[in-house]
């Protein structure tokens, strides 16, 4: 293959030291159906680097005390990594305050929490909710949820069929002077594009829609400033940027987030509890009611430190240059067709894609056997199949740790699906 | 144990392909969807009953090659047989897939034999299953159809 592409050299052109940095990850030396572990389900969940999994296990081996209860030492020692990681978290987005990140399970439960704690209060019947066609599901359920339940509107930025882009075009009649919310991806979790929030904000806050950006594919891969994003919330998870499953994340300005209601009420939120009333505690404490993944939030603190030690700016270069290294590859690959615009700049490390008259499923079996994990099927994303009219895809999907040679092994296995298919 | 020797036989290719079963039936006397939600499969099953015996099953939707095999394979397998002997057929498949059972077909449904080699394969059982289950829930409850 090499000789046929004289200009291409398996290893990746970019400043990161990838053979270094896989050793950092001990899944990598598995095997997979008999055959080296390629992981490429990295939208799905990232791998996670040694120091993170000594965090989780250090909590349960030196401490495992409940945080913000016992007068003891490790309970304090706890206590203290654990909200540590609130400021690892607000200086990794440049947040004004710490009080402005509140941990949740998830990047849906951030979004639940905004749709419980803020929208529920805020928007009324007649009002209207923009999003886009090109949303997670866990940006997109919660808001028509609501929408119905409200009796608002629901309006969707439609993509462009030709490339999945977002159709602008009707921006402005989408985002109007009913508009209360608006929600958009930073990076569609299908095809990588990243779409042009800024115009999309800018267009909210001339309206003066709460605005709420999904950063669970985007925050991973970039150098985020949410002073300059200027967005009212963002939502993202650990598990996608090295850390452990179970910790997500809501940035939200404070004043808003002071403005909101709690969603879950219990232990740990509250101020002062008496028989009458009940007083909450100020943002974030009285969005985490309950003992929270304590273990989870300190790995996450370790994760946050290994990628800027990596750094991100250097991490989405490689990413790029995986993407169009894939993109060149693939074009050898009769009857393959991909999803996302054609300017590569617009996309992060994510490929998706079809081979022939093979059904996503069936090319990912074949993968698998190959030792390749990709994703297949819809990706939590239906109306964006239904706009594109197709019944899935394969998605490859990229991070640091991965190699040219990786993708030279998946264009292999691609080949073995069309011979099967062909 | 190989993909090829397992799951993409030529017969289950052939299947897969075949369109000779695939449409929708407007005089069905029994229809019902089935979806697998985490990968996308979802076909709907129709019926044409005469008595207790069934005339003709047609499918249509979309699917992996395992799922579409499989219901081109029901279609065939289903057709001149009373609810009862279809019942069997279907409780013989299932065992074939799910408990790892020898099945015992007649000569005629030998091609569902084919099918074995997915149960190496645990996430692609539900895909082989699909359109039967769904045609088995009807006609556990045929009052129910369309």
């Amino acid at each position: 293959m090499q000789q046929s592409q004289p200009t291409m050299e398996p290893a990746a052109r970019t400043s990161l030291n990838v053979e270094a940095l896989r050793r950092d990850f001990p899944i990598l030396t598995r095997t997979m159906r008999g055959k080296p572990f390629i992981y490429l389900d990295n939208g799905a969940t990232s791998l996670k680097p040694q120091s993170v999994i000594d965090e989780e296990v250090r909590y349960y081996t030196e401490l495992s005390a409940n945080i913000h209860r016992g007068v003891y030492e490790f309970s304090e020692e706890a206590s203290e990594c654990y909200d540590q990681t609130r400021g690892i978290v607000a200086r990794f987005l440049n947040a004004p305050s710490e009080r402005e990140i509140v941990f949740t399970k998830s990047a849906t439960e951030s979004s639940n929490l905004i749709a419980y704690g803020w929208a529920m209060k805020n928007i009324k019947q007649g009002d209207e909710i923009c999003i886009s066609e090109i949303e997670h599901h866990a940006n997109f359920v919660p808001w028509q949820a609501l929408a119905e339940r409200l009796g608002a509107t629901l309006r969707l930025i439609p993509i462009d069929p030709g490339d999945a882009s977002l159709d602008l075009s009707d921006l402005d009649r989408l985002i109007n002077d009913r508009t209360r919310l608006v929600g958009i991806t930073a990076m569609s979790n299908v095809t990588g594009y990243m779409p042009p929030i800024e115009r999309i904000l800018a267009r909210a806050r001339a309206v003066g829609a709460v605005t709420v950006v999904d950063g669970a594919q985007w925050v991973s891969h970039a150098t985020v400033d949410v002073q300059k994003l200027d967005a009212d919330f963002l939502i993202f998870s650990a598990h996608k940027m090295c850390g452990p499953t179970g910790v997500g994340v809501l940035y939200g300005r404070e004043a808003l987030l002071n403005e909101m209601d709690p969603f879950l009420f219990g232990g740990d939120m509250v101020l002062r509890v008496r028989k009458e009333k009940t007083v909450f505690r100020k943002a974030p404490e009285k969005f985490e009611a309950g003992t929270p993944n304590i273990a989870g939030v300190m790995a996450f603190g370790k994760a946050i430190e290994y990628l800027q030690n990596v750094g991100m700016k250097a991490i989405h270069e490689h990413e790029q240059d995986l993407l169009r290294y894939m993109v060149e590859r693939a074009s050898e690959i009769d009857g393959l067709v991909s999803y996302g615009p054609a300017d590569l700049s617009t996309r992060g490390g994510i490929f998706s894609f079809n081979v022939g008259d093979a059904h996503p499923h069936d090319t990912g079996n074949i993968l698998d056997e190959d030792g390749i994990a990709v994703r297949t099927g819809l990706h939590c994303a239906h109306p964006l199949m239904q706009a594109l009219g197709i019944p899935g895809t394969v998605r490859a999907s990229f991070y640091l740790y991965n190699t040219r040679a990786e993708v030279d092994r998946l264009i292999e296995s691609i080949h073995r699906v069309r011979r099967i298919f062909s | 144990m190989s993909l090829e020797e397992d799951l993409y036989k030529e017969i289950i290719l052939e299947n897969y392909r075949s369109k000779k079963n695939r449409s929708r039936m407007d005089d069905a006397d029994l229809a019902s969807e089935g979806a697998n939600p985490s990968c996308g499969d979802d076909v709907e099953l129709f019926v044409k009953l005469d008595g207790d015996r069934v005339v003709a099953v047609t499918y249509d939707g979309i699917g992996c090659s395992i799922c579409c095999a499989s219901a081109n394979l029901l279609c065939e397998a289903m057709k001149g047989k009373t609810l009862a002997e279809a019942m069997t057929i279907i409780g013989e498949y299932r065992k074939m897939l799910l408990e790892d059972a020898t099945p015992h077909f007649s000569d005629d449904l030998a091609d569902l034999e084919a099918m074995q080699g997915v149960k190496h394969y645990p996430v692609r059982i539900k895909c082989a299953l699909l359109a039967w289950n769904t045609v088995r829930d009807m006609f556990e409850t045929p009052a129910s159809g369309g």
